[in-house]
């Protein structure tokens, strides 16, 4: 475990190394995710140790995004102000953009044998 | 006794400790409720710890400075998190290869929706332009969003906010949009997800199925990435 989650971090040091150095808009552990996918493709297998840490630290992952989203109270006042904007820009804007995406998705895909399960 | 208390009390809100411990502790209490409504999407754990915790420092008088001293250990992992995404991913590569095409076409859609809607729907009600455009990367992780706002003159940690409650909406409510367009096919779904709300999205996919999860843990990394080009140009087209 100790292993993996080393790596992890190395991946995204070397993210953030990458993203600073080329001035890039990508955030760091972005890069570091598609370079350790890079990396296990040329490995050809996923350790077992790894494998343990990423379901671990998955199966939390939305756990992590609650500090975040307390911030809501820092901006109390403008969300306040701007709430109908806000709210109808938020829930119109990620039912569009789910339903256009998996729609295009469909269109455009190769069938498999019998998705309509 | 009293004065006991509020001595204990001015220490532990000093300390990381408390912040920490209830970050953990309500989105327990959040994912067991979730459990117990029988995996319902509408009692998202995410939604639950934030509002408990935000009504808790609202009652005691906390900032939020003094919690996420605690709260960024949480935060932090958020990182080593997204670079873990490489995993399922590379488990999926061989769906995800069939479908390359169909994904990266599908994902540019999505991605010139999120934006132009959001920017459209809070344009159309009057929202300033500093909420436009705080609200254009909405759809994207966190750490890109602020990046992305941050470079177009919105203002980041509005935007941080607005990420979180776009990914809320999206686990909330996700299954519902996928089950009125009838689109049953997990690659499609977990894509559309992933497009539309990040991590959070993904959180929520990655419980209906490895796949949907592959799919919308890279929907979230080439969004970011696609909306990262994306939007500075639209931004110079519109204002």
């Amino acid at each position: 475990m100790l292993a993996a989650l080393t790596a992890l971090l190395v991946f995204q040091l070397i993210g953030e190394i990458i993203s600073m150095a080329l001035g890039l808009p990508v955030p760091g552990p972005v890069i570091g995710m598609v370079l350790l996918f890079f990396a296990l493709v040329i490995k050809g297998r996923v350790p077992a140790d790894l494998q343990q840490t990423a379901q671990g630290l998955l199966s939390h992952l939305s756990l992590l995004f609650v500090p975040a989203g307390v911030g809501v109270l820092l901006h109390a006042h403008l969300i306040a102000e701007e709430w109908p904007a806000i709210t109808a820009a938020l829930i119109g804007s990620t039912f569009l953009t789910i339903a256009v995406t998996a729609l295009v998705m469909k269109w455009l895909m190769p069938k498999e044998k019998d998705d309509a399960a | 006794m009293s004065k006991d208390f509020t001595e204990i009390w001015v220490y532990l809100s000093a300390s990381p400790l408390l912040g920490l411990t209830v970050t953990l502790a309500s989105y327990l209490a959040g994912s067991w409720l979730f459990k117990k409504s029988g995996d319902n999407p509408l009692v998202n754990p995410v939604l639950i710890a934030v509002a408990s915790i935000v009504a808790l420092l609202w009652m005691t008088g906390t900032p939020y400075e003094t919690y996420f001293d605690g709260a960024q250990f949480v935060h932090f992992l958020l990182g080593p998190a997204t670079v873990a995404l490489a995993i399922p991913l590379y488990n999926q590569f061989q769906q995800v290869k069939k479908t390359f095409g169909a994904l990266v076409t599908a994902l540019i859609c999505g991605s010139v929706t999120a934006a132009l809607s959001a920017i459209g729907i809070a344009w159309l009600l009057d929202g300033s332009k500093q909420t436009l455009l705080s609200l254009a990367p909405k759809s994207v992780t966190t750490p890109i969003a602020m990046g992305i706002t941050e470079k177009i003159g919105g203002l980041p940690s509005l935007t941080a906010v607005l990420v979180i409650l776009t990914g809320i909406i999206g686990a909330v409510f996700g299954r519902i949009i996928l089950n009125l367009v009838r689109v049953k096919d997990m690659r499609a779904r977990g894509l559309a997800i992933g497009v539309a709300s990040h991590g959070i999205g993904t959180a929520a996919a990655l419980q209906a199925s490895e796949v949907a999860g592959a799919f919308s843990g890279l929907a979230m990394g080439l969004n970011g990435i696609a909306t990262a080009v994306l939007i500075p140009l639209l931004v110079t087209l519109l204002f």
